[in-house]
């Protein structure tokens, strides 16, 4: 079956190798080590290694669309707080009467507008399972439009960059608004607890960040189940030779659709994990700024190879703790700086360094 | 008698013996007028008023001025009449009403005050109107013109016609003939005089129009409906010239902004992300340039053109050179890397000048608005930001079209291998092109640093902005960027009264993706071979 296909696979059995040997040993630095051990890891650090792996998440679906379709997506983020949006109206609706004013079926933040119901769009969002389908749906379908127009009027290259960054640009502006429902600035925030657990204790964090280990695990195998399938060799024609892959009878712009759908998804679920984790969603995260910098994580750590975007984006994100803990104005600096320096002179990324370091030993052997 | 008081005495008899103004005093025919006044019982008090207002004196105005304001007082002492500047506390400060001489405080019980009851007021009001108009002073007249309306009364009915009867300015008989025409209308009930009401877009002749129409007079209030139909569509008309104003406006920020991309994105096919940290180098430049020439924004601002001009350009050509160069043919590459750009100089403004928004200075020929009519009026910055834009984008068609830069360019574009076999030197082609586009970003940055804040932010706000205006318009197209400017620009004015300034934009992005969907070249595609990029 093609789905298993990826398993017998070394790079991928690697991969997943290393990722569980992690998790597994995060697990046990926390829970098994008494707090103040030099070696523990402290629940703060695990929620911190959680985020990382939603990013690295992000980064695969990044890295599917770019990487192996050619289409430099700059609104990736707009997917990514779509799934957040959509876990965060689950948790904002489990939070009922706890919140400030305690009505039991409002947010907070409608109270405080005088909204007297709930607008048709919250509905159904109090139970888990269609929230979590939610999760899946609202990016999906988005995808699902835009792609099909773009991809049906063949807007490609740099033009399709740029419209992804406007359509991205317009929903942060449409987000901030407080008449669309979804907490205007401040965002969806204040949640209690997930599925029944209560989100402040360990557990519940230990739970959700080894969630996120396992998404990733689940994204990964996908997308490598795509990448190898017949479709995946069709999507890096498309990316290498468009017109000669339509030529050739393919439909170019199904494919297209097809992968950017499935890496919209991959990028909401990424956004649904991280929202329970860092405790809040707000329009922030539709800003084109955010979108860039996820390119440039897959772009550090190799375009079209899955794993160098997992590199890519926990390196960076940890830099970017480092920095903002100790010096804050160096950060755009250094990320300035690491856009030009790994574009210029480094266009494979650390997986490219990888490679031709594996390949220069079989040479000489 | 004490020493003192004897020597101050005598310094005063020499004072006046030696002052020429002194000598002058006693033929002033304003002592004269003011006492008049200040001993005329209260039915002669008009009298007076008028024989000071048709004295020609030049002083008259500020006497019946400070009359009307209770300020006039004499002296008890002396019966010098003085105008009371501060009546704060026991001690007065004053001056002499003739000379305008600052003659220091004097306590209140020393002076007495020439009275003015309502009536008076009302008949000098009328007068002080009567006497701007007759000033030389246009402006003055214009004012007094406008001040006049609504507050007509049935003395200054005479005085106002005498006025119409003589060869004045338009503007102000115009002004004058809405003012009676106003008081007719609400006082008399006149029908003849709601015609030249209907004429009048002040909301004052509005008002009467409409208390007018509510009158118990059944044709007074049919012709004074028609005539506030008649207004309120002239109103209508100037709204949509105002929106269209505003929206033109906003079209020349959006054609700045992108005409200098619509050259190194449109014709060279460079996608530069760090374009509006460009767009805010200029602004910096402009407030630069007012710290080193503080006491002149007007002069600093006109040299700021060509400062930040060449500052953007500089900071191109390195751009370029550092970067660009080596990532030729890799659009998506050249895209990270500036946008990488753009973040070291947004972090290097915040860092070395301040993470605050900086004030630029609007010089004063600069601010204030031109005034079309009561209901139009179009804010000078405005207007100039639109003029320069065109200008620069005239000089810039003007550059593609006749020089050889423009020339080169266009032939390194279509083919590259072809030019430089030709002996075009591709490589500095490319350096300039790309400093031209950058200076003209620079251009745009002096200009907008006189219509929003100048942060470090500035850029950021302006990128995507341009890059849709620049793809709406169609690339490679310099027309396109204009019209798309434009289009835009004014789409977003109409779009605001019933969406919302946020809905607006929001409507005007969705519309340019869809846009894009439809017609991908944008709205005049380049055809041809250099099409097939």
């Amino acid at each position: 079956m093609w789905l298993t296909r990826p398993f017998y696979e070394r790079s991928t059995q690697l991969f997943l190798g290393i990722l569980f040997a992690a998790l597994l040993v995060v697990t046990v630095l926390h829970v098994a080590l008494p707090e103040g051990h030099p070696l523990h890891v402290t629940s703060y650090t695990v929620t911190l290694f959680g985020k990382y792996l939603c990013y690295a998440l992000l980064a695969v679906a990044v890295d599917l669309v770019w990487g192996y379709l050619g289409i430099l997506s700059l609104g990736h983020g707009a997917f990514f707080a779509l799934g957040g949006y959509a876990m965060g109206m689950y948790l904002m609706r489990q939070i009922g009467d706890r919140g400030t004013y305690g009505d039991p079926i409002l947010p907070d933040f409608m109270v405080f507008l005088n909204w007297q119901e709930l607008p048709w769009y919250w509905l159904g969002f109090d139970m888990a399972w269609f929230a979590f389908i939610m999760v899946l749906l609202a990016p999906g379908l988005l995808a699902l439009v835009f792609g099909f127009l773009a991809f049906r009027s063949r807007v490609t290259g740099v033009y399709l960059s740029i419209i992804t960054q406007a359509l991205t640009f317009a929903l942060m502006l449409a987000f901030f608004r407080n008449e669309m429902g979804f907490g205007g600035n401040n965002g969806l925030t204040d949640f209690k607890d997930i599925l029944g657990f209560n989100l402040r204790t360990d557990a519940t964090r230990l739970g959700l960040f080894l969630a996120t280990g396992v998404a990733l695990a689940i994204g990964y195998v996908v997308c490598r189940a795509i990448v190898t399938s017949k479709l995946g060799r069709v999507s890096v024609a498309c990316r290498d030779a468009e017109a000669r892959t339509r030529f050739l009878g393919y439909r170019v712009e199904r494919v297209q659709l097809f992968v950017f759908v499935v890496s919209a998804m991959l990028a909401g679920v990424a956004g649904a994990l991280y929202v329970p984790q860092v405790g809040i969603i707000n329009p922030s995260e539709f800003s084109p700024i955010f979108s860039i910098e996820i390119v440039v994580w897959v772009a550090l750590g190799g375009r079209a190879t899955l794993y160098g975007a997992v590199i890519g984006a926990i390196l960076v994100n940890y830099a970017k703790t480092v920095f903002t803990g100790v010096m804050p104005d160096a950060w755009l600096f250094a990320l300035g700086a690491l856009f030009v320096l790994v574009t210029v002179f480094l266009p494979q990324g650390i997986a490219g360094l990888l490679k031709s370091r594996h390949t220069a030993k079989e040479a000489a052997a | 008698m004490s020493i003192t008081r004897l020597l101050t005495s005598l310094l005063f008899v020499i004072a006046m013996a030696f002052t020429p103004l002194a000598a002058a005093q006693q033929e002033d025919p304003g002592v004269a007028l003011l006492n008049d006044l200040a001993t005329a019982s209260p039915r002669e008090v008009e009298a007076a008023i008028k024989a000071i207002a048709n004295s020609g004196d030049e002083r008259a105005r500020s006497w019946l001025e400070a009359f009307g304001s209770n300020r006039l007082s004499i002296i008890k002492d002396s019966g010098k009449i003085v105008v009371v500047l501060n009546n704060r506390g026991r001690d007065w400060t004053i001056a002499d009403a003739l000379t305008s001489e600052n003659l220091g405080e004097i306590s209140r019980r020393k002076l007495d005050r020439i009275n003015i009851n309502n009536a008076m007021r009302r008949q000098l009001e009328g007068t002080l109107a009567m006497l701007d108009l007759y000033a030389d002073n246009p402006d003055l007249q214009a004012q007094a013109g406008k001040d006049l309306l609504g507050k007509v009364d049935e003395a200054l009915v005479e005085p106002l016609t005498e006025f119409l009867a003589q060869d004045r300015p338009r503007a102000v008989t115009n002004r004058v003939e809405q003012a009676l025409a106003i008081y007719r209308v609400e006082q008399l009930g006149d029908i003849e005089a709601v015609d030249v009401l209907a004429g009048s877009l002040h909301s004052r002749a509005r008002a009467a129009l409409n208390s007018a129409v509510t009158s118990d007079d059944p044709a007074l209030a049919g012709k004074a409906r028609i005539a506030l139909e008649s207004v309120e569509q002239k109103l209508k008309l100037n709204r949509a010239a105002e929106t269209l104003y505003f929206g033109l406006s906003l079209g020349s920020v959006l054609v700045l902004a992108a005409i200098g991309l619509a050259i190194t994105f449109g014709v060279m096919g460079v996608i530069n992300m760090a374009h509006g940290e460009l767009i805010m180098l200029g602004a910096y430049t402009t407030w630069g340039m007012q710290q080193l020439l503080p006491g002149q924004p007007g002069l600093a601002l006109i040299l700021s053109i060509p400062a930040g001009f060449l500052v953007a350009a500089l900071a191109g050509v390195a751009i370029e050179r550092s970067v660009i160069q080596f990532l030729k043919g890799r659009p998506l590459e050249t895209l990270l890397a500036t946008f990488g750009i753009s973040l070291i100089l947004q972090q290097l403004v915040r860092t070395v000048i301040s993470p605050l928004n900086r004030t630029v200075i609007t010089p004063e020929w600069m601010s204030g608005s031109l005034i079309i009519n009561d209901a139009l009026s179009l804010t000078l910055n405005r207007l100039y930001v639109l003029a320069f834009a065109l200008l620069v984008f005239a000089a810039l068609m003007l550059i593609m079209r006749k020089t050889r830069l423009g020339l080169e360019v266009r032939a390194v574009t279509q083919n590259r291998a072809m030019a430089r076999s030709m002996g075009i030197r591709a490589t500095r082609v490319d350096v300039m092109t790309f400093a031209l586009g950058s200076g003209v970003a620079g251009l745009a940055g002096v200009a907008l640093s006189q219509l929003t804040n100048v942060g470090p932010n500035l850029g950021q706000n302006y990128i995507i902005d341009s890059f849709m205006v620049v793809v709406f318009g169609g690339v490679g197209n310099l027309w396109g960027t204009l019209v798309a400017g434009l289009t835009l620009g004014t789409l977003n004015q109409l779009l605001e009264p019933w969406a919302g300034a946020v809905l607006a934009k929001i409507v005007v992005l969705v519309f340019i993706i869809l846009f894009i969907q439809k017609r991908p070249r944008g709205l005049f595609p380049q055809k041809g071979r250099a099409a097939e990029g």
